[in-house]
C-alpha cells in the first residue's frame, strides 16, 4: 500500500545511563532522558505536540499504570497528549514507529518518543514473574517456564540442529562487553572472556548468567520532526528510511520452527523494500540480544547471513565495530543493559550517534551512513525493524 | 440375587524409595532392629509435585485402561478414601472426577476412616450398583502418609494408591459378600490443625489391629459359612510385615496364602492404599475361580472384609494396564536429606 | 506469576487436567490449546473436543534454575517443548527422570501432577506434566 507521507527525521536524542539506579524512580528517569533530548534539539517542552512512551510493566514493577500521562505531567508538558505503547521488549520500537507515523502522516510536527523501565525495586522470583508476562501466560508461564527458559529451549534446539557451540554463543557476550567498555552509559563496562561466560551460573540450561541481558533501570528519548524542518533543530538530521512492524505467535510451541523468528524476516523484508536498500548497504546494526542466542538467530532472520551460519561470524570476529558487520556497538542488551521499554528507543539513540560520528573511540564505526535497528518482543511475537540514514 | 463385583482395578506407586538403613542412619538407631521388627526394607516417597489427588488420578486412569471400553461418563459414583486429602475442605473426589472426564453426572464424596476409607467406598459402590442406581462406581484408596521426623511411623509411612471400578457385568472378580466390624478405639489419631498423627504404641496391636481384623474376617466367614481352607489368598491391611502374618496365623490362613499380597516389605505402608494394593497384587496373578479374602483396617477403629472370587474375565483384562509388581520395581533411591526436602520439612519458602 | 483469581484457573481445567484440544471436523486438523475458530476453515470450521493421548517426543528442553513465584520450592526442574504424537506441541515440565537422561526425541507420556499452590491458603493448581514413556509393563 502506498501512503502519501513525508520523510521523518530524528532531530534530538537523550538517554540515561542504564543500571541499578536505587535513588531514581520512574519519573526521574524519563525526565533525565527527555530533557537531554530537548537540549540536544534546542527545543522547549511546549514545542512538543505528542508524547509516545514505550513501557512494558510499570504496574508490575512499581505499581504505576497510566505511565504516559505520568510522563507528560511530570515533564511539565500538560495539556500535550501522551500515549503508552506496550509490546513487551519491543515497546520502544513500537513507540518509535507510532511516533514516526504521527509525523509522517502530517498529524504532528514535533513528537517525543520515549522508552522507560524501572525494574530493580523488586527482585528474584518477583522480577522473573513480571517478565514472564512477555510469554504466553496460560500455556507457558503457568507450567513454570521463565523467559530465560523459553530462549533456552530455542538455544537447545538450535545447537542440536546447526551444531552451534557453547563457545560461539559465549563470543556474542564477549563482543558486547568489549563494545560496552567504551560506552559510559552502559550497565556493564567490564570486559569478559569466553571462559567467564562458560563458568558463570546456569540460569536455564544451556544459558548461563553471562548469556542473559541484565535487569536494568533506564530511559531513552528521541525527537521526531518532518525531514524538511530538521535543520531548524540540528546540523545532523538522521532520516528514518523505513520502520516496519510484524507479528508472530505469542507462544513458542505454536511456532512451526522454533529456530526462526518469522516476524523478524517479515519486518526486515518490508523495511528493505520500503527503503529501496539491500543488506549490503547497512553499516551498523543494533540487534535484540536479550540472550546471546537471540543475537545469532536474529542476524540470520534479518537476512545478514544464512540460517545456521550465524555462529561462524563470531569465530571470525566480524561483528566488532571494526569488522565487516558491526553489531551492537554500544554493548547491546547484554552489556549496555535492558530496561525493557527503553531498549527499542536506546537502539535508535545509538544508531544516531554512530551515523553522526559521535560515538566514543573504540566503538565508532568509521564512515557509518546507514544503520538498522531490530527490536523484538517476547519470544518473537512483535518485531520492529527500522532503517536510518544520515541526512544530507 | 444379582451379581456385583470388580470390573477393573488400577494401581500407582511413586518412584522414589527411602531405605530403612538410611532412616536409621540419620536417627542413629540400629537398622537391623527395624528391618527385623517391621519386616520391611524400604518405603515409597512421593515427588514434591505428587499428592493424594495426583496418585488417585494415576490409579484411576490405570483402572479405566484395564476396563476395556468403559467410558468415564458411565461412572456414576466416585469415592476417594484417604487420610491425606490435599484440602481440609474441597473434595479430592471432584478433582479426580474432573481429571478422568467422569463429570458432571455422578455422585462424588471424600471418605475418611484412617486406612479403611476406600474399602468403605467399595461397599458404597456395591450398594449403588446392586440397587440399580448406577452402572459403575469407582472407589480409590490413596495416601501420602505423614509421620513426625524421628517417630517410629517414619520407617513405614509411605505413598501409593489403588482404584477399583465396581459394577454388575464384565467382572474380573465377583464380590460374593461383605462384612464390617466397627468400634470406638483411640489407637491412632490426628487432631485438626496438628501436622502429624499420634498413636498409642503397643495399644495399636491387640485392641486395635488384631481385634478388628480377626473379628471381621471371622464375622464374614461365619456369615458365609466359609473357612480359611475355602480361600486361595488372604489379603490384610499391611502396616508392617509382621501384623498380616500374625493375623493370618490367628485365623488359620497359611503363610503362602498371604505372602503374594504383601507389598509392605518393598513399599511401606500406603495407608488407604494398603489393603487395596495388596488385593491388586493378587488380582494380577489369581486364576479364574480362585477365592480371595480381603480385610482392611482403619484406626479409630474398624475393618471391612470381602469375599472375592476371580472370574474367567480376569486373565485378559489384567494385561491391559501396569501391574503392582511393575510399580514396585520402578524405583530410584533417595537419601534422607532429599526425602526431607521433598516433604517440605526443611521449611524452604 | 502473581496469584490469580480462582475463575481463571477453573476456566482451563479441561485443557490442563486432560490435555484437551480441538479437532476440526471440516479439515481434520487438530489444535492445542483448543480453539473456538479453526484457523484454516474459519466460518466453515466445525470444532469438537479432542483429548490427546499424552504421548509425544521431546522437541527441546531446558532446566529452570531460577524459578518464578510459586515454583521456587521445586527448582531446579526440567521444562520440555513436547511435540505430541497427534501433531501440535505443548510446553510443560519433564519429571520422573534425571536431568542428564533428557534428550531431544525422547519419547514421553503425560501424567497428572501438582503445578503449584496459590500460597499456603490458596487453591492448588494441577495440570499435565510429562514423564519418560515406559511401555515395559506390557507383557510380550
Amino acid at each position: 500500500m502506498v501512503l502519501k507521507k513525508r520523510d521523518v527525521a530524528i532531530v534530538g536524542i537523550g538517554s540515561t545511563s542504564f543500571g541499578e539506579h536505587w535513588e531514581t524512580g520512574l519519573k526521574e528517569l524519563v525526565a533525565e532522558a527527555g530533557f537531554a533530548a530537548a537540549d540536544d534539539a534546542g527545543i522547549r517542552g511546549k514545542d512538543i505536540e505528542l508524547v509516545v512512551v514505550g513501557n512494558m510493566s510499570g504496574g508490575r514493577f512499581v505499581g504505576q499504570e497510566h505511565v504516559a500521562a505520568l510522563m507528560a505531567d511530570h515533564l511539565g508538558l500538560n495539556p500535550t497528549p501522551a500515549v503508552r505503547v506496550e509490546a513487551a521488549c519491543a515497546s520502544g520500537g513500537v513507540a518509535l514507529r507510532e511516533g514516526y507515523m504521527a509525523v509522517a502522516s502530517g498529524f504532528y510536527d514535533l513528537v517525543a518518543v520515549g522508552g522507560v523501565e524501572k525494574m530493580t525495586d523488586i527482585y528474584g522470583s518477583g522480577a522473573t514473574s513480571a517478565l514472564a508476562g512477555a510469554m504466553d501466560f496460560e500455556w507457558e508461564a503457568y507450567f513454570g517456564t521463565t523467559f530465560a527458559g523459553i530462549y533456552a529451549l530455542i538455544a537447545q534446539r538450535y545447537m542440536h540442529e546447526y551444531g552451534l557451540t557453547r563457545e560461539q554463543l559465549a563470543k556474542v557476550a564477549v563482543k558486547n562487553h568489549y563494545h560496552a567498555s567504551f560506552n559510559p552509559l552502559a550497565h556493564f563496562q567490564n570486559r569478559i572472556k569466553v571462559e567467564d561466560v562458560l563458568t558463570s551460573r546456569l540460569v536455564a540450561d544451556p544459558l548461563r548468567l553471562l548469556d542473559c541481558s541484565p535487569i536494568s533501570d533506564g530511559a531513552a528519548c528521541v525527537l521526531l520532526a518532518p525531514a524538511e524542518d530538521a535543520r531548524k533543530y540540528t546540523d545532523t538530521p538522521i532520516i528514518i528510511e523505513a520502520t516496519k512492524q510484524a507479528s508472530g505467535t505469542l507462544s513458542l510451541f505454536m511456532r512451526k520452527n522454533i529456530c526462526t523468528i518469522e516476524a523478524t524476516t517479515e519486518a526486515a523484508n518490508q523495511a528493505f523494500k520500503d527503503a529501496g536498500m539491500s543488506r549490503k548497504d547497512i553499516d551498523v546494526i543494533e540487534v535484540h540480544d536479550c540472550f546471546t542466542i537471540s543475537e545469532i538467530l536474529s542476524l540470520e532472520d534479518l537476512g545478514f547471513c544464512e540460517k545456521g551460519k550465524g555462529g561462524k561470524l563470531y569465530d571470525d570476529g566480524q561483528t566488532y565495530s571494526d569488522g565487516d558487520l558491526p553489531v551492537n556497538t554500544d554493548g547491546g542488551l547484554k552489556a549496555s543493559g535492558h530496561p525493557v521499554g527503553a531498549t527499542g528507543v536506546k537502539q535508535i539513540v545509538e544508531l544516531v550517534k554512530q551515523l553522526r560520528g559521535e560515538a566514543e573511540k573504540g566503538r565508532q564505526v568509521k564512515g557509518a551512513e546507514i544503520g538498522l535497528a531490530h527490536n523484538l518482543g517476547g519470544s518473537g511475537a512483535t518485531v520492529v525493524v527500522t532503517i536510518l540514514r544520515r541526512g544530507d | 440375587m444379582s451379581r456385583v463385583g470388580i470390573v477393573s482395578y488400577g494401581a500407582y506407586i511413586p518412584r522414589w524409595r527411602l531405605k530403612i538403613e538410611e532412616i536409621a542412619r540419620v536417627w542413629n538407631v540400629n537398622a537391623e532392629d527395624y528391618k527385623r521388627g517391621l519386616m520391611l526394607e524400604e518405603k515409597s516417597v512421593p515427588s514434591p509435585d505428587e499428592d493424594t489427588a495426583t496418585i488417585s488420578v494415576e490409579a484411576a486412569r490405570n483402572a479405566l485402561k484395564r476396563a476395556e471400553g468403559i467410558k468415564p461418563q458411565e461412572i456414576g459414583a466416585l469415592y476417594v478414601g484417604s487420610e491425606s486429602h490435599p484440602y481440609a475442605v474441597k473434595p479430592t473426589a471432584a478433582i479426580v472426577a474432573e481429571a478422568i472426564g467422569a463429570t458432571p453426572s455422578l455422585t462424588a464424596v471424600d471418605m475418611e476412616f484412617a486406612c479403611k476409607a476406600a474399602t468403605a467406598g467399595i461397599q458404597a459402590c456395591m450398594g449403588m450398583v446392586k440397587a440399580g442406581y448406577i452402572k459403575y462406581g469407582m472407589s480409590i484408596g490413596a495416601d501420602t502418609a505423614q509421620s513426625a521426623p524421628g517417630d517410629d511411623l517414619e520407617f513405614t509411612a509411605s505413598a501409593g494408591g489403588a482404584a477399583y471400578i465396581i459394577g454388575a457385568n464384565d467382572l474380573v472378580a465377583e464380590i460374593e459378600d461383605t462384612y464390617s466390624f466397627t468400634q470406638d478405639v483411640p489407637d491412632f489419631w490426628r487432631r485438626e490443625g496438628s501436622k502429624y498423627p499420634k498413636h498409642g504404641g503397643r495399644f495399636t496391636g491387640e485392641p486395635g489391629y488384631f481385634e478388628h481384623v480377626v473379628k471381621c474376617a471371622k464375622g464374614l466367614m461365619s456369615k458365609m459359612g466359609t473357612s480359611p481352607k475355602d480361600y486361595d489368598y488372604a489379603v490384610f491391611h499391611e502396616p508392617n510385615g509382621k501384623f498380616p502374618l500374625r493375623a493370618a496365623k490367628i485365623l488359620g490362613f497359611s503363610e503362602d496364602k498371604v505372602k503374594p499380597s504383601m507389598m509392605v516389605c518393598k513399599i511401606g505402608n500406603t495407608y488407604s492404599g494398603s489393603s487395596l494394593l495388596g488385593l491388586a497384587a493378587v488380582l494380577d496373578i489369581a486364576k479364574p475361580g480362585e477365592r480371595i479374602m480381603v480385610t482392611s483396617y482403619g484406626s479409630g477403629a474398624g475393618s471391612d472384609s470381602f469375599s472375592i472370587k476371580a472370574t474367567e474375565g480376569i486373565e485378559k483384562k489384567r494385561t491391559l494396564a501396569p501391574s503392582v509388581e511393575y510399580y514396585v520395581n520402578q524405583k530410584e533411591y533417595i537419601d534422607y536429606a532429599t526425602y526431607s526436602r521433598f516433604k517440605g520439612q526443611l521449611g524452604a519458602e | 506469576m502473581s496469584f490469580l483469581g480462582v475463575p481463571s484457573h477453573w476456566r482451563r481445567y479441561k485443557e490442563r487436567y486432560r490435555l484437551m484440544g480441538s479437532r476440526c471436523l471440516n479439515c481434520g486438523n487438530v489444535f492445542f490449546p483448543p480453539t473456538k475458530v479453526c484457523p484454516n476453515c474459519r466460518r466453515e470450521g466445525r470444532l469438537e473436543d479432542l483429548e490427546f493421548s499424552g504421548k509425544g517426543k521431546v522437541h527441546s528442553f531446558t532446566i529452570i534454575r531460577f524459578a518464578p513465584e510459586g515454583f521456587t520450592e521445586y527448582a531446579p526442574y526440567a521444562i520440555g517443548l513436547i511435540k505430541l504424537d497427534e501433531g501440535p506441541s505443548a510446553i510443560s515440565q519433564i519429571v520422573d527422570c534425571g536431568f542428564e537422561d533428557i534428550h531431544i526425541d525422547m519419547p514421553v507420556e503425560a501424567c497428572f501432577r501438582k503445578l503449584m499452590a496459590q500460597g499456603k491458603d490458596g487453591i492448588i493448581c494441577y495440570g499435565f506434566k510429562f514423564r519418560p514413556a515406559n511401555d515395559s509393563w506390557k507383557k510380550p
